[in-house]
C-alpha cells in the first residue's frame, strides 16, 4: 500500500475554488467587455475539479478537455499565463496558440488538452501506457464530461485500459449538459459509472458539489489505481451553471433544476462548513476572498501586458 | 544482397529499429499475429495486438508518442483511417501547433491500399491526399521492398507523425534489399531513370507502370525521366522543378483520384514556378471519381496503365509548341 496522503488544509479547497470562481468570473467580464472570447467556464463545477486535483501527486499526469480551467488553477496554474492564453498573448501556456480550449501544461503535467468531446479519451490509454512502459512513477488522471461518454473513444478506451492494465484515474464530471442537449435526452442510462462497470472498472458515484466528498473519493480512487495499476471510475455529480459557451443566456435551462443546484453552490457550501466547525473566522474568509481578488487583477494585468505573438509565429512548432 | 517483399522488408525495418531504440512499439490489428517474430524477439509488451479499433489505437499512439515511446500502429486498411482521423489529424497533427510547442508526436501508422486484392472501396481508397492536407503530418508512400525498409526506418526515428502506405499491389513482390542499415531522408524523390524529353512522375505502384512507359517510349525515341516521389509530404519540389526545367513535359500519375490528388498539387506547383520552361500543357493521369469495384477488371481499369502513360507522354512530345 501507498502511503496515506498528507492532511489537506480545507482552507486550501476554498481558496482554489474562489480562485477559479474569481478567474472565470473575470474572463466572463472581459468577455461581455469584447476584451476576450467567451470560455466553457466551469462555474458551478469547482469542487469537483478542486477535489480530485488535490488528491494527486505531483508525479500524476492529467489530460482535460475545453472546461480546464478549474483543473489547470487546482494544479497550481499561474492564473495570468491562463488568461494571457486566453487573449491570446505570448506568455499564455501554449504561446497563445490555443486560446482557452486546448490549453496544455507539460510543466504541471497536465498534457494534450484537446477540445474534440471524447479525445481526451482517446489518448489517455497511450499516456498511461507510457508511465507504465517506461517505469514512471504517476498515474493518469483523464476528466472529460458525461458528453464524452456519449462518444465511442469512451467506450474504446476503457476497454483498452481493462485489457491492458492501464492505471488511469478516469474522472466523469456529469455537469448533466451536452452542449445544447440534457444529459436525460442523450443517455441511455442514469450515470456514467454504470457503462464503466460493464467493462469490469471499479466505480463510484459521488455529490460533485460537495469538495470533501470529491476529495475522500479521488484519494481512495487515486489510491486504488496505483496500488492496482488499473483503471477506475469516479464519476463527480455537478451542474454547469453558466452555460455551455459564453454568453449564454440559457433559454434552454429548466430554471426550477438550475435554482435547485445554484442553492447548493459548491463554494457557498465549504465556507459554511467552515464557518461552522470553526476552520475558518469570518475575517479569514473575507481575507481569502481578498487575496483571490487581489491575485486575479495581478493576473489581468500581467496578461494584459503581454504582447501578442509576432507574426513569424505563424508557421512555427507545426512540425519537431 | 537479400531479395524481400515489401511485407517482409517492413518486418525488416521493426526489427532493426526496436532493437536500436527500446522505446520503440508495435501494436495494431493482428501485428502479433501476423509478425509473431517480433512477439519471440522483443516480447508481448513492445508488439501487440489490439481490439479491431482504430480510435482507439491511432489515440493510444498519439498519447504515447507525447509522452516518451515510439509507437508504429498497424491499421491495416486505409479506408478504416477514416475511425483514427480525429485522433490523427486532431491530435496528432495539430496538439504540437496548439500547445505552443510542448509536444512532439513521433509516431507511424501503416495502412495498405491500391488495387492488387479485388477488395473494394472499402479496403481500397488512395485517401494519401487527404492527409497531404492536414498540417503538423508526413506521408511516405515506397514503391520498392529497399525504399520500404530504409523510409520506415527513418519514419520510426523521425519525431512527427507519420502516414506510411503500403501498395496492396506491391506488397509480396521482391525485391533487392540492402542488409545494412540504410535509411532515406523522407522527402526525397529518386529519378529512377533520366531521360530530356518528358517527366513522369508517380508514386507506388505506378512508378513501375511509368518505367515499363519509360522503357516503350525509348524505342521510340522519347527519352523519358521517371521520377518516384517516396515522400509525398514533405514534397521533394527542387527534384520536380528541376526536371521539368530540363524537359519541359510533364505526366503526372497516381492511382489515386485525380481530383483534388496529389498530381493537381504538382501541376500547379510547376504552373507557378516552370511555367516558362513547358513546353506542352502538364497532363495528369489518375483514378476515377468513384469508389473502387471489387471487380478485378474493373479494379484494373481504375489504375493508369503502362500503354495510358506512354500515349500521354507520345502524345505531349508530338505537338507542336504553341
Amino acid at each position: 500500500m501507498h502511503p496515506s496522503p498528507p492532511a489537506i488544509d480545507p482552507r486550501q479547497l476554498l481558496e482554489q475554488m474562489l480562485l477559479i470562481r474569481a478567474y472565470e468570473e473575470a474572463i466572463v467580464a472581459g468577455s461581455a467587455a469584447g476584451k476576450l472570447p467567451g470560455t466553457c467556464t466551469s462555474v458551478g463545477q469547482e469542487a469537483a475539479a478542486v477535489g480530485v486535483v488535490n488528491a494527486l501527486e505531483a508525479d500524476d499526469l492529467i489530460l482535460t478537455n475545453h472546461r480546464s480551467a478549474g483543473h489547470l488553477l487546482a494544479r497550481g496554474a499561474d492564473p495570468g499565463r491562463l488568461l494571457a492564453e486566453v487573449m491570446g498573448r505570448r506568455d499564455g501556456y501554449c504561446k497563445g496558440r490555443s486560446g482557452s480550449l486546448h490549453i496544455s501544461a507539460k510543466e504541471l503535467g497536465v498534457v494534450l488538452t484537446s477540445t474534440i468531446v471524447g479525445a481526451e479519451l482517446s489518448l489517455a490509454p497511450g499516456v498511461a501506457l507510457s508511465q507504465t512502459m517506461l517505469g514512471r512513477p504517476g498515474i493518469v488522471v483523464c476528466f472529460f464530461g458525461d458528453g464524452a461518454a456519449c462518444e465511442g473513444s469512451f467506450h474504446e478506451s476503457l476497454n483498452l485500459a481493462a485489457l491492458w492494465n492501464l492505471p488511469i484515474l478516469y474522472v466523469c464530471e456529469n455537469n448533466q449538459w451536452q452542449a445544447f442537449v440534457h444529459r436525460r435526452e442523450a443517455m441511455s442510462r442514469e450515470h456514467v459509472a454504470d457503462w464503466a462497470a460493464a467493462y469490469g472498472i471499479p466505480t463510484r458515484t459521488v455529490d460533485g458539489n460537495d469538495v470533501f466528498a470529491v476529495l475522500g473519493a479521488a484519494q481512495a480512487a487515486a489510491a486504488e489505481v496505483r496500488d492496482s495499476q488499473r483503471p477506475y471510475l469516479l464519476e463527480t455529480c455537478t451542474y454547469r451553471t453558466r452555460g455551455h459557451l459564453e454568453p449564454d443566456d440559457q433559454g434552454y435551462v429548466d430554471q426550477a433544476e438550475l435554482a435547485a443546484w445554484l442553492a447548493r453552490d459548491p463554494i457557498a457550501a465549504c465556507r459554511d462548513r467552515l464557518l461552522a466547525d470553526g476552520s475558518l473566522t469570518p475575517a479569514q474568509a473575507a481575507a481569502l476572498a481578498d487575496q483571490v481578488s487581489t491575485r486575479i487583477a495581478i493576473a489581468q494585468a500581467f496578461a494584459e501586458a503581454s504582447p501578442f505573438p509576432a507574426a513569424e509565429e505563424l508557421c512555427r512548432d507545426v512540425y519537431a | 544482397m537479400p531479395t524481400l517483399t515489401l511485407y517482409d522488408a517492413v518486418g525488416a525495418a521493426l526489427t532493426e529499429e526496436m532493437r536500436r531504440d527500446s522505446s520503440v512499439i508495435a501494436f495494431g490489428e493482428g501485428i502479433a499475429t501476423k509478425r509473431h517474430e517480433l512477439v519471440d524477439e522483443f516480447g508481448g509488451l513492445r508488439v501487440r495486438n489490439t481490439p479491431l479499433a482504430e480510435g482507439i489505437i491511432a489515440g493510444t499512439a498519439v498519447g504515447a508518442a507525447a509522452t516518451g515511446l515510439r509507437p508504429v500502429v498497424d491499421l491495416l486498411f486505409a479506408p478504416f483511417l477514416c475511425y483514427a482521423m480525429d485522433e490523427l489529424v486532431n491530435s496528432a497533427g495539430k496538439l504540437r501547433y496548439l500547445s505552443g510547442g510542448q509536444f512532439s508526436f513521433p509516431l507511424v501508422t501503416l495502412a495498405m491500399t491500391g488495387a492488387g486484392w479485388g477488395v473494394g472501396a472499402q479496403h481500397n481508397h488512395n485517401v494519401e491526399a487527404w492527409f497531404v492536407h492536414s498540417p503538423g503530418l508526413k506521408v511516405v508512400m515506397p514503391s520498392t521492398p529497399a525504399d520500404a525498409k530504409a523510409l520506415l526506418k527513418s519514419a520510426i526515428r523521425d519525431d512527427n507523425p507519420v502516414l506510411f502506405f503500403l501498395d496492396i499491389g506491391l506488397l509480396y513482390q521482391p525485391g533487392e534489399v540492402p542488409s545494412d542499415e540504410q535509411t532515406l531522408p523522407l522527402g526525397r524523390a529518386a529519378i529512377v531513370r533520366e531521360g530530356q524529353d518528358v517527366t513522369l512522375i508517380s508514386y507506388g505502384k505506378t512508378v513501375h507502370h511509368c518505367q515499363r512507359a519509360a522503357e516503350t517510349l525509348a524505342g521510340q525515341g522519347i527519352a523519358a525521366e521517371v521520377i518516384d516521389l517516396r515522400s509525398l509530404k514533405p514534397l521533394d519540389e527542387s527534384t520536380i522543378l528541376a526536371s521539368v526545367r530540363k524537359t519541359g513535359r510533364l505526366v503526372v500519375v497516381h492511382e489515386a483520384n485525380r481530383l483534388c490528388g496529389i498530381g493537381a498539387e504538382i501541376a500547379a506547383l510547376v504552373a507557378e514556378y516552370a511555367f516558362a520552361a513547358l513546353k506542352a500543357p502538364i497532363v495528369r493521369l489518375g483514378g476515377p471519381d468513384a469508389p473502387v469495384a471489387a471487380s478485378y477488371p474493373l479494379e484494373q481499369t481504375s489504375v493508369p496503365q503502362a500503354a495510358d502513360i506512354a500515349a500521354a507522354a507520345e502524345r505531349l512530345c508530338s505537338a507542336q509548341p504553341a
